[in-house]
């Protein structure tokens, strides 16, 4: 077999099929699931954001079988609501360069980002723009008709000393919309089969071996097993364990937990991004590019108060420290009002640009602020944005089972459900678009080769369903006292409050506790919705039990690690402590509670230094 | 806080199959602010957990919740209540489709109809290797108003023509014919044309406007549908 080592038996196949009379009845005999309901693809991705439809391309390009299964229609995935830009050092524009990126990248994530990863992903960057384009992607566009290129924080000219610089590639303020689209256009092209729609409930893993998944069609109802010589989870984030969150109803952690149930590590689970500029009460996003373009940020007294923080990058800084800056404007009681906003002034820019450049932002602030920001600031807070942790992954997307370097056979992951990582402890904005567009593609060709190696698909465990069949049983059947809806909001409220912009040890002793009582709570629970057609509150309560589960990985981690770097903050240390922690964290779940291990940080070119901007 | 009466189109087709659906209100405070997908919300989480409806992102950019309020399609999560101007509040499913659950309907015809348009950039010459091909400000600019579609359904569900022709095309398969078509960068309007010239197709359009009604994001699909049919009639010259 070649490079897959750790592969073992021999099989005798014959048109890709298992063969033996025993064997291959069973291939398809899987307990408590119909036989119609057992489906074979060479791959099957979860998710269908940038990253699990860039896979599925990869894969199906090469004349590979791909199914992409998703809880939403395609386009309805989260990665269409990025606004502002995708890196990528082309210097259209003005001079940059690819080293200017890989610099940025690192010092933005606090030197905690493994330096191999990131120097893959800044070098492939202008590539997949290049494919993007090529796809058809409507990017906005310079005099010369190049893609044009907009300022975002942290991205900076000359290793960090020189002045902001035009990196961000963009299609309006709407680039994730249209990035999203397009890919979903070329799979329709290819003919990429869709399974929309199927919330997958667990991952079929025996011995280090992964096999599939197992899912549930929210339209008909009905448990379906997917079985795979190749898996790939591209499942986005957990924002929605958090009450002000930019994130889609949809981001619930489903991915990530059901990593954790499979015995395997996540890591750097307490690096959760907060946003500077969510609109106040509600989260939605307002770009950076608004920043970008030049917005102010204003406190109650009228200053323009990030000069006491970034005097030299301004509104222009990364996210992380802007959020802390708004967050000690609050505490200091120069807030609006007194309260937890600010604003967000565009009206020097203009009506024109604003138009031009801003209109999706400009809509988004008269339809859920209420103003026009030609006339009026934006009301702002910092909101629960993206999770730079995830599941351990090597530069191929290949899942790491004991977080290190074993692989588990026949498993990817890519995109923010993954941790490579390129992001370390704060990832710097228009990176999210290129982590998930690199690794997706990554992972994709990484698929392409194995599946080019492994020809059989070998048989699946016949009690692989078990576990997912009995938890929906238990939901459809449960009458307890507790409404999911009520617990999820206990857990949201407390999570902004205890494990956000700052955190201290009492607060996240508090949020721990909170969380251990709301998952015994959660055994108790019931939904009002006994149906099998499209029952969104069997939904619901399906992701609240794996937002308690991640929830929980959160804030332990935070607990466990005593340091301030990039978003985590902890007002009871000193500062950033590279001696003790400067590693990653791996993160178990055992019956205990949270078990912890470390690795340490690829450094290859950049010796971590104080990061001040 | 003001007080709300929503009524709300329900259909379970395990128990009401045969029937029509029926109509179940909802007495509920509604906060300054809330939109109708907050107050859908307020009524899953708070009073009634097995109402059934769509809904991700909540900002006007998935396309998820499309449904019908006070008898006008749009995008709940953009709606506010108190835009609406009246106490009571009907929510209905997206009409023309086929009613899964409560204001679930079937999305696939309208799928469907994108498909046979070939929604694709379709581009014979290679592109540059490691270069974007170019394309000016201003052929970018054609594009504007087009491209920005998030595939939510008000249009085509708001289409009379599209009621009593299922196999019409519909505004938003055409607009995206439309989107391609006018792109400097496509050369596929060869394979795209027999779909669209077709009595399913352009020709089919009534131009009532109410499309353009519909488009939460103000997209004009009848005019795009007038340049379809100007560029064919160009062609046929």
């Amino acid at each position: 077999m070649g490079k897959f080592e750790g592969y073992r038996g021999t099989f005798r196949c014959v048109d890709n099929r298992w063969l033996g009379t025993d064997e291959a009845k069973e291939l398809h005999e899987v307990e408590g699931v119909e036989l119609h309901n057992v489906h074979e693809h060479d791959a099957v991705i979860v998710g269908a954001g940038l990253a699990g439809m860039y896979a599925a391309l990869e894969v199906k390009k090469a004349g590979f079988d791909v199914a992409v299964l998703t809880k939403v229609f395609p386009t309805r995935s989260h990665s269409g609501a990025a606004q502002g830009g995708i890196a990528a050092a082309l210097a259209n524009l003005e001079e940059d360069h690819i080293e200017w990126h890989f610099y940025d990248t690192v010092k933005g994530s606090d030197f905690l980002g493994d330096q191999d990863a990131i120097e893959l992903m800044v070098r492939e960057a202008p590539l997949v723009i290049f494919e993007y384009e090529h796809m058809g992607v409507p990017f906005s566009r310079t005099p010369e008709g190049k893609i044009m290129q907009r300022y975002f924080g942290g991205h900076v000219k000359d290793f960090g000393r020189g002045k902001p610089v035009l990196r961000a590639c963009m299609a309006a303020d709407r680039t994730g919309h249209v990035l999203l689209h397009t890919l979903w256009e070329q799979c329709v092209k290819l003919g990429v089969r869709f399974y929309s729609e199927y919330y997958v409930l667990s991952l079929i893993i025996t011995d280090g071996h992964c096999q599939g998944v197992v899912a549930w069609d929210l339209i008909n109802g009905g448990i379906h097993v997917f079985h795979a010589k190749a898996t790939c989870f591209a499942t986005g984030g957990y924002g929605r364990a958090y009450k002000i969150t930019t994130n889609s109803h949809a981001n619930t952690a489903d991915g990530v937990a059901m990593v954790l149930e499979a015995g395997l590590p996540l890591e750097d689970m307490e690096f959760v991004q907060f946003h500077p500029t969510g609109i106040a009460k509600q989260g939605i996003l307002i770009s950076e590019a608004a920043r970008g373009e030049g917005g102010y940020l204003i406190n109650d007294k009228g200053e323009r108060f990030m000069e006491r923080y970034a005097p030299d990058k301004m509104e222009l800084a990364p996210r992380d420290i802007i959020s802390r800056s708004m967050w000690t404007e609050f505490l200091e009681g120069r807030g609006i009002g007194g309260e937890r906003v600010i604003h967000l002034d565009l009206r020097h820019l203009g009506a024109d640009k604003i138009k031009e450049r801003l209109p999706q932002i400009r809509e988004l602030a008269m339809k859920f602020a209420g103003v026009d920001p030609i006339d009026e600031p934006i009301p702002i807070q910092p909101t629960a944005h993206y999770s730079m942790g995830g599941i351990p992954t090597d530069i191929n997307c290949r899942v790491l089972g004991d977080g290190k370097e074993q692989w588990v056979r026949g498993f990817w992951a890519a995109g923010e459900c993954a941790c490579v990582s390129v992001h370390g402890a704060n990832r710097l904005g228009t990176n999210s678009l290129l982590d998930a567009s690199v690794h997706g593609k990554r992972a994709g060709r990484d698929i392409v080769e194995y599946l080019s190696v492994v020809e059989c698909f070998e048989p699946l465990p016949v009690d692989c369903a078990r576990k997912a069949v009995d938890r929906v049983n238990w939901i459809l059947k449960a009458d307890g006292p507790e409404r999911p809806s009520e617990l999820r909001e206990i857990l949201q409220d407390n999570m902004y409050e205890l494990c956000g912009v700052f955190r201290n040890e009492e607060d996240l002793t508090k949020m721990y506790d909170i969380i251990k009582d709301l998952q015994k709570r959660y055994q108790n629970i019931h939904i009002e919705d006994k149906s099998k057609v499209f029952n969104t509150h069997l939904m619901e309560a399906l992701e609240l039990g794996h937002l308690l589960e991640v929830a929980e990985v959160i804030v332990a981690g935070a607990l466990n690690r005593t340091e301030c770097r990039g978003a985590h903050w902890r007002t009871d240390c000193p500062g950033r402590d590279d001696e003790n922690w400067l590693k990653h964290t791996l993160a178990w779940k055992t019956e205990e509670g949270v078990e912890f291990d470390y690795k340490p940080v690829v450094i290859t070119r950049f010796i971590p230094e104080v990061r001040k901007y | 806080m003001a007080e709300y009466i929503f009524r709300v189109f329900r259909y379970d087709p395990e128990k009401d199959e045969g029937t029509r659906g029926r109509v179940q209100e909802y007495k509920i405070g509604v906060e300054r602010g809330w939109t109708v997908l907050d107050a859908l919300n307020y009524i899953k989480w708070h009073v009634d957990g097995s109402l059934a409806y769509r809904r991700a992102c909540r900002h006007g950019i998935c396309g998820s919740c499309g449904m019908t309020i006070n008898g006008k399609n749009t995008i709940a999560c953009e709606q506010q209540v108190a835009d609406l101007g009246t106490q009571v509040v009907t929510v209905e499913p997206l009409r023309g489709f086929r009613v899964i659950k409560d204001l679930i309907v079937d999305m696939e015809p309208f799928y469907d109809k994108l498909y046979a348009i070939k929604p694709y950039l379709i581009a014979y010459s290679d592109p540059p290797t490691d270069k974007e091909r170019l394309q000016s400000p201003e052929d970018r600019k054609l594009l504007d108003g087009k491209y920005e579609c998030i595939l939510c359904g008000c249009c085509t569900s708001s289409c009379p023509t599209y009621w009593a022709d299922k196999e019409f095309l519909g505004p938003n398969a055409l607009m995206k014919a439309a989107r391609f078509a006018v792109d400097s960068r496509d050369e596929g309007w060869e394979e795209r044309v027999n779909a669209i010239d077709d009595k399913h197709g352009v020709w089919r359009c009534h131009t009532i406007f109410n499309c353009v009604e519909a488009c939460p994001k103000e997209l004009n699909a009848t005019r795009a549908i007038v340049e379809l049919r100007r560029l064919m009639l160009k062609g046929r010259l």
